[in-house]
C-alpha cells in the first residue's frame, strides 16, 4: 500500500497554480512524488474532484471547555450516534462529538488536518490527551495568553524579549502550537466578575491595556517565528456592535508589519463583525471589516459563519457567556484557570426568523463575499459556537451559488433580510476559491509547508469527491455540490486510504504538531528562574510537575524554529 | 531502581481529590522509607501501601482462590466476561485514564456498562449539573481571590485533609491567608472543619434543600416567613446570605452531604442555582469535593471517548445514558447483571447490602492492587501496580487539572499496571469474539 | 429496653481512611469502621458506654457494632458509621430512579446488644452475601 496513483482526476491546487486540470496524482511512502511504478494502486478518479485533505484552522474540539460541554449536553448527544464497528468506536454526536467520533466525521468530509483553537495553559495535557483519542486527522493546538499574570506582567514592564523566552518555555510545556489570545485583559476582568471595554481599558490589577497586550504579544510571536501569526478573538464580543473594536485590534499592529506577510489572524469576525448600539437596530459590520482587510494585507481572517441550528457556544471569553446564559435564559458552565484564562459553555440555538441571529448569518457570508482575497479569509464556524463542522458543505453551497443563498435569505427574519446587504452581492465562489478557504490558504497562514497542496514533498492528504466540475454549474446545482462535498468519494491520509464512499476503511492515529521555538541559553535560564517564584506565588501545581513531557503525545511531530532572541 | 537513599520531591499523592503534588518521598533499595508534606492519609498509604500484597494472580477453583499463572488468569477473566451478556466493568475512579480508556474498548467489545464511583458519590452532582450548568474554577482562584468560603455538607479535614491549608488558609496574590478570609461550615454535626469556622450552621438532617432554597431567597432580598429552617433561624441565614452577596469572590465547596440525603440531584440542582444567581451580585463559585483522586478523570475520559460521564450502557454498540436505569446500583437490584469486573474499587465493603448480594451470584474479575472485600468472592483476582506509587499515568484533580504521576518504586516482581492488564484482557476478549460485529 | 430513634449518616473519617490504605482486610480497618459515633448524650440516655456494643436496625436490616462517644459533637439524635461492609448491612440500595443509594439521612434505631457479636470481615461478607 505504499504507491499510489490517483487517475484522470480533475484536481485543484492552487498554491501550485492548479486550478481544474485533468492530472494524475501519484504517492509514495504518505509523500506526494513525481510518479510511481507499475504495481502501484489505482484509484480512478474519473469524473472527480481531486484537492488536498481539508485543513481546519479552527474548531473546537478537544480539552477542558469542550468536555465541559459534553457532560452539560447528554441531551445532544442521545439523538445522534454512532455505533461501532469492527474498524470504529461507539460515539456520540451532535454539536459537540465524542472525540472518535469527531476523527471520523471530519475525514468522512475529506478532511485531514484540525485544529483546536483554544486551551488553558495549565489544561492542555488535557487537550493532547483528547486530541490522542481523535483518529485520521494530524492535529495542533493553540495555547491562551492573552490574559496569562506573567505574559500581562512582562509586557507591562516592556520586557519582551522576557515574555518570548516564557511564551517559548510555555510552548514547549504545553506542546502548542500558537499563540491564542482571547479577549486580552477581559478574562482577567471576568476572574473578578467584571468586563472591560474597547482596547484602551485599563485590566483590573494590572497596569496594561489590551491593545498594549495585543502589541507586545504580536512582537513576541515575531521574536519566536512561529509558523503561525497570533490568532486573536477580540474585546468586545458581548457588545452590541463590536466592528470598531475588530478593526482597532487589527490597526493596533499595523505599523509592526513588513513583507506584506500576515502579522495578526482575527477569528470568527462574524462574531465580533456587528454594527449598531441595540439588539433591535444591529446591523452588519462586514463592509466595513471587508474594507478594511482589503486594504491591508497584513490581516487574515476567519468567518465563524452562522448555521440555523441547535448548537451550543463554547469559549475563553467567559464574560461573554454570562452575558449570553443571561440573555437565554440555558444552562450555563463557567471554569475560571487560576493565572491564566477563563472558559463558558451555553446552548444555543440560531433562528431564521430571530432579526438577530439572521444579521449574524449575513455578516459571516457578506464578510467572505466581500474580501477579495480568499488566501486571507477562511472557511470555519468556529464550531460548535456557530454550527457544526458537519456544515461546511452547507456554507460552501451559499458562497457558491447566489440562488442557494437566495432561497435562505427568503427565509430568514423580514426585517433582517433588508437591513442586510448580502441579498445584493452577486459574486460566487468558484471552486479553486473554495479549495484556498478550506485548505491550501489555512495550511499557508498555519504555517504548515507541507500541508494544502499537492506539489512534490507534500503530506499525501487528499480528498476526491464525486463531483465532476467540468460538467455542473455550481451556481445552479449547488445542491450536488452539498451532496458531493458531504461525503468523500476517496479521502487519502498520509498515503493510505482512510475513507471509501463516505465510510471509514482504516482509523489510523493522526500526528500532533507542536512548536519549538529555541530561544537563547542564558536568556532562557533568567526567565526560568523568575517563573520559578512565580510558581509558587501563583499555583496550586509544582512547575515540575506541569511541563508536559516530550513523550507524553502518542505521535508527536516537533517543529523547531531558531527564535530571533 | 534507586537503591541509594533519594528524595524525590513533589510527588503526586493518590488518595484524595485535592491531589497534593509536594510530597517529598524518601526512597531506597526500591522501597519508600519516609514521605514529608503530604497529610495523615497520604502518609499512611506510602507508608503501608505494600502489606498482604498478593503476589500473583488467584483463581476460583472449588470455591476457594488459589494462585494461578498471569496467561491463566487473563483467559480466565477474558471468557467470564466475553461470554456474558450484560457485564458491568466498575471502578475506575482509582486508576489512571489510560486504563479507563481501556475499560471502555473493553465494555464496547463485551456489550456491557461502564460505570465508575460517581455512582455512588457525586452522580447526583453531575445529574444537577446536567440541568443548571456549573460555575466553577481551579484551585489557584480560590487561593489568589477567595475571601468567602463555605463548606457544605463536606468534612475536609477528614475527607481531604490538606484541602483548607492548600486553599483556604494559604496566602495569595489578593488574600493575606486566613484572616483575609471568612470560612462558613454547613453540616449536621459540629465536625473538626466546623471547629475551624467563622460561622457554623448546624443543620438538620434531610433539611438542605429546604436550606438552599432558603437561601436563595435571600440572596434575592426575598423576606423568609419561617423563623427557623432545616434547623437554622432566619436571622442567620440573612446573615450568611448578607456575607454571599458582599464578598468580593465566594466560593462553595460541597460534599456528599448533599448527594447521598434525600433530595439527591434536587438538592444540587438548588445549590447549583443559588452560586448562579449569586454571580448577579459578586464572582461567586461551587465546587463539588470528589472523594478519588481520578474519579474525575474517568468521568473526563468517560465523556470524551462516549459522550457522558458514567453509567455508560454499550450493549446495543453505541452509548446509551440513563442514571437509574444504566446505573450500577439499579443494574444489580434488578439482577440484569451476568459478570463483572472490577477495577481498582471495593464495591463489596461500599455497596448497600442488597446490591452486594446480587454482586456476590455473578461471576467477578477485581483487578486491584490491595486485598479487598471483593477479592474474597471473585473468581479471578489480579494484584496490580499501584498508581502514583508503582506506575505512572494520568490523574484528573478535582478541579479538573490534568496532572501526570510518576512511579517512585518498582512493583513487586510480576506485578503490572491495570493498564496492561487490561489490554491482555482485551486482547483474548477480540480473539474470542473473532472480531465480529454487531451488524 | 431501651431505644434511641436517630437519623444514620455513613461517611468518611480520617481513621476509617488511614485504616484502608493500611489495609481492607486488617484489624485496624475492621475496628475503623465496625463502629457507631454517638453524641454523648444520647449514648447516656441509652444508657450505654464507649467501646460497648450496640444494634442499629433500619428498614434494610442491621448490623451490630461498637459505640463510640462522637469528637464531633453535639448531634443529638444524629449516628454516624464510617463507610464500609457493617454500614452498608443497613442502607438501602433504593435508588428512586436516580442510580444513588440513600447514605446519609436514613431513619434508624440504635438498641444495646450487650449479648451480641460484632462480626469480623469474612463472616460479614459471608452474611452479605449468602443467598436469600
Amino acid at each position: 500500500m505504499s504507491e499510489l496513483a490517483i487517475r484522470n482526476g480533475i484536481v485543484f491546487d492552487p498554491l501550485n497554480g492548479i486550478e481544474g486540470e485533468k492530472l494524475d496524482i501519484y504517492i509514495k511512502d504518505g509523500k506526494i512524488v513525481k510518479n510511481v511504478g507499475a504495481s502501484a494502486t489505482v484509484i480512478d478518479a474519473s469524473g472527480m474532484m481531486v484537492m488536498p485533505g481539508g485543513v481546519d484552522i479552527h474548531s473546537h474540539i478537544a480539552g477542558s471547555k469542550v468536555n465541559a460541554g459534553r457532560i452539560l449536553r447528554p441531551e445532544d448527544h442521545e439523538k445522534d450516534v454512532e455505533t461501532r464497528t469492527s474498524l470504529t468506536r461507539a460515539g456520540t454526536g451532535k454539536s459537540i462529538p465524542s472525540t472518535f467520533t469527531t476523527g471520523y466525521r471530519y475525514a468522512r468530509m475529506g478532511y485531514t488536518t484540525v485544529f483546536e483553537p483554544a486551551t488553558p495553559l495549565m489544561k492542555t495535557r488535557h487537550t493532547h490527551e483528547e486530541l490522542d483519542d481523535t483518529p485520521i486527522v494530524d492535529k495542533g493546538c493553540f495555547p491562551l495568553f492573552g490574559n496569562d499574570w506573567r505574559t500581562l506582567e512582562y509586557l507591562a514592564q516592556g520586557r519582551v524579549e522576557e515574555c518570548a523566552a516564557y511564551v517559548s518555555w510555555m510552548l514547549r510545556a504545553t506542546k502548542g502550537y500558537a499563540i491564542k489570545v482571547v479577549n486580552p485583559g477581559g478574562v482577567e476582568a471576568w476572574r473578578w466578575g467584571r468586563y472591560i471595554t474597547g482596547l484602551k481599558d485599563h485590566v483590573p490589577n494590572f497596569d496594561i491595556t489590551p491593545k498594549e497586550i495585543v502589541r507586545g504579544i504580536c512582537k513576541v510571536n515575531q521574536l519566536l517565528k512561529l509558523p503561525h501569526t497570533i490568532h486573536v478573538h477580540t474585546n468586545d464580543l458581548a457588545k452590541i456592535g463590536n466592528y470598531e473594536t475588530t478593526i482597532a485590534t487589527m490597526d493596533s499592529v499595523r505599523d509592526l508589519a513588513h513583507d506584506n506577510k500576515p502579522i495578526i489572524h482575527i477569528t470568527h469576525v462574524q462574531f465580533t463583525g456587528r454594527s449598531g448600539s441595540a439588539w433591535h437596530n444591529i446591523g452588519s459590520g462586514a463592509p466595513e471589516i471587508g474594507d478594511y482587510v482589503n486594504k491591508h494585507d497584513h490581516v487574515t481572517v476567519d468567518l465563524g459563519q452562522v448555521v440555523f441550528m441547535d448548537t451550543t457556544t463554547m469559549t475563553a471569553d467567559g464574560g461573554f457567556q454570562y452575558m449570553l446564559y443571561q440573555l437565554s435564559g440555558n444552562k450555563w458552565m463557567n471554569f475560571d484557570v487560576e493565572v491564566e484564562t477563563g472558559a463558558g459553555v451555553v446552548p444555543y440555538k440560531y433562528r431564521r426568523n430571530n432579526y438577530v441571529n439572521a444579521i449574524q448569518w449575513g455578516i459571516g457570508l457578506e464578510l467572505a463575499l466581500l474580501v477579495k482575497d480568499p488566501w486571507r479569509v477562511y472557511l470555519t464556524t468556529d464550531h460548535p459556537n456557530g454550527g457544526t463542522f458537519t456544515k461546511y458543505p452547507k456554507i460552501i453551497a451559499w458562497l457558491m451559488s447566489k440562488k442557494a443563498r437566495e432561497k435562505s435569505v427568503g427565509r430568514i427574519n423580514k426585517t433582517a433580510q433588508k437591513k442586510l446587504d448580502l441579498p445584493g452581492i452577486d459574486r460566487e465562489y468558484s471552486f479553486p476559491e473554495i479549495v484556498i478557504i478550506t485548505r491550501a490558504g489555512t495550511a499557508k497562514a498555519l504555517g504548515l509547508r507541507q500541508k494544502g497542496h499537492l506539489g512534490i514533498g507534500a503530506d499525501a492528504d487528499v480528498s476526491i469527491y464525486n463531483l465532476d466540475p467540468t460538467k455542473i454549474d455550481p451556481s445552479k446545482d449547488y445542491r450536488l455540490v452539498r451532496k458531493a462535498l458531504k461525503r468523500a468519494a476517496f479521502t487519502i491520509k498520509d498515503g493510505r486510504i482512510v475513507v471509501k464512499n463516505g465510510e471509514i476503511v482504516e482509523a489510523p492515529l493522526g500526528r500532533t504538531y507542536w512548536v519549538d521555538s529555541k530561544v537563547s541559553e542564558s536568556l532562557m535560564k533568567d526567565v526560568e528562574s523568575e517563573m520559578r517564584k512565580t510558581f509558587d506565588d501563583y499555583y496550586t501545581v509544582q512547575m515540575d510537575n506541569y511541563a508536559m513531557d516530550d513523550n507524553e503525545l502518542a505521535n508527536p511531530s516537533r517543529i523547531t524554529v531558531k527564535a530571533e532572541v | 531502581m534507586r537503591m541509594t537513599k533519594e528524595v524525590i520531591p513533589n510527588v503526586i499523592c493518590t488518595f484524595c481529590g485535592a491531589t497534593c503534588d509536594d510530597l517529598q518521598v524518601t526512597v531506597e533499595n526500591g522501597k519508600v522509607q519516609s514521605s514529608r508534606s503530604g497529610c495523615a492519609i497520604s502518609l499512611a498509604k506510602l507508608m503501608e501501601y505494600n502489606r498482604d500484597r498478593h503476589l500473583t494472580p488467584l483463581m476460583k477453583k472449588n470455591g476457594e482462590l488459589h494462585e494461578a499463572s498471569y496467561q491463566q488468569a487473563v483467559s480466565r477473566a477474558a471468557e467470564i466476561l466475553a461470554n456474558a451478556k450484560y457485564p458491568i466493568l466498575y471502578g475506575w475512579s482509582s486508576t489512571s485514564c489510560e486504563a479507563t480508556k481501556v475499560g471502555i474498548e473493553l465494555t464496547e467489545w463485551v456489550g456491557g456498562v461502564i460505570d465508575n464511583t460517581t455512582t455512588v458519590c457525586h452522580g447526583p452532582t453531575l445529574l444537577g449539573v446536567h440541568d443548571i450548568g456549573e460555575v466553577s474554577c481551579t484551585f489557584g482562584e480560590v487561593r489568589q481571590r477567595a475571601d468567602l468560603i463555605v463548606y457544605w455538607g463536606s468534612n475536609p479535614i477528614h475527607s481531604h485533609p490538606h484541602h483548607m491549608q492548600r486553599l483556604a488558609i494559604r496566602k495569595g496574590r489578593f488574600r493575606g491567608g486566613r484572616k483575609d478570609r471568612k470560612i462558613v461550615v454547613v453540616d449536621v454535626r459540629k465536625t473538626d472543619t466546623a471547629k475551624l469556622a467563622d460561622h457554623f450552621l448546624q443543620i438538620t438532617p434531610n433539611g438542605d434543600y429546604d436550606l438552599l432554597c432558603a437561601f436563595r431567597m435571600a440572596v434575592r432580598g426575598d423576606e423568609l416567613e419561617q423563623d427557623v429552617i432545616a434547623g437554622v433561624p432566619a436571622d442567620k441565614i440573612e446573615e450568611i446570605a448578607d456575607l454571599m452577596v458582599s464578598c468580593e469572590f465566594g466560593i462553595l465547596f460541597f460534599g456528599v452531604g448533599l448527594t447521598m440525603t434525600s433530595g439527591k440531584h434536587r438538592n444540587i440542582d438548588v445549590a447549583l442555582s443559588l452560586v448562579r444567581d449569586l454571580n448577579a451580585r459578586t464572582k461567586f463559585l461551587i465546587m463539588p469535593m470528589r472523594g478519588w483522586y481520578n474519579v474525575a478523570g474517568a468521568n473526563q475520559v468517560t465523556a470524551w471517548v462516549t459522550g457522558f460521564p458514567y453509567a455508560v450502557d454499550l450493549s446495543q454498540g453505541y452509548p446509551r445514558y440513563n442514571p437509574g436505569d444504566t446505573t450500577v446500583i439499579d443494574i444489580l437490584s434488578r439482577g440484569d447483571s451476568d459478570a463483572a469486573l472490577v477495577v481498582a474499587s471495593d464495591p463489596v465493603s461500599n455497596f448497600p447490602v442488597e446490591a452486594t448480594r446480587r454482586l456476590a451470584q455473578i461471576p467477578i474479575v477485581t483487578i486491584d492492587p490491595r486485598p479487598s472485600a471483593t477479592g474474597l468472592i471473585s473468581e479471578v483476582v489480579f494484584p496490580s501496580a499501584i498508581v502514583g506509587i508503582e506506575t505512572g499515568g494520568s490523574i484528573y484533580r478535582m478541579d479538573g487539572v490534568a496532572l501526570k504521576t510518576k512511579p517512585v518504586v518498582p512493583p513487586p516482581p510480576g506485578i503490572r499496571p491495570d493498564v496492561e492488564i487490561l489490554r491482555d484482557i482485551l486482547r483474548e476478549v477480540k480473539k474470542l469474539k473473532g472480531g465480529q460485529t454487531l451488524e | 429496653m431501651l431505644s434511641l430513634r436517630v437519623t444514620l449518616l455513613s461517611g468518611r473519617s480520617l481513621s476509617q481512611a488511614r485504616a484502608k490504605v493500611s489495609g481492607k482486610l486488617s484489624d485496624k480497618y475492621a475496628r475503623s469502621v465496625a463502629i457507631c459515633e454517638l453524641d454523648p448524650d444520647d449514648m447516656k440516655s441509652l444508657g450505654i458506654s464507649p467501646d460497648q456494643k450496640i444494634k442499629v436496625s433500619t428498614s434494610t436490616g442491621s448490623v451490630v457494632v461498637r459505640a463510640v462517644a462522637s469528637s464531633q459533637a453535639p448531634h443529638r439524635g444524629v449516628a454516624f458509621i464510617p463507610y464500609g461492609p457493617w454500614a452498608n448491612m443497613v442502607l438501602s440500595s433504593e435508588t428512586q430512579g436516580t442510580g444513588m443509594p440513600t447514605f446519609k439521612g436514613v431513619e434508624a434505631e440504635v438498641t444495646p446488644a450487650p449479648n451480641e457479636e460484632v462480626l469480623d470481615l469474612p463472616h460479614l461478607v459471608a452474611e452479605m452475601t449468602r443467598r436469600t
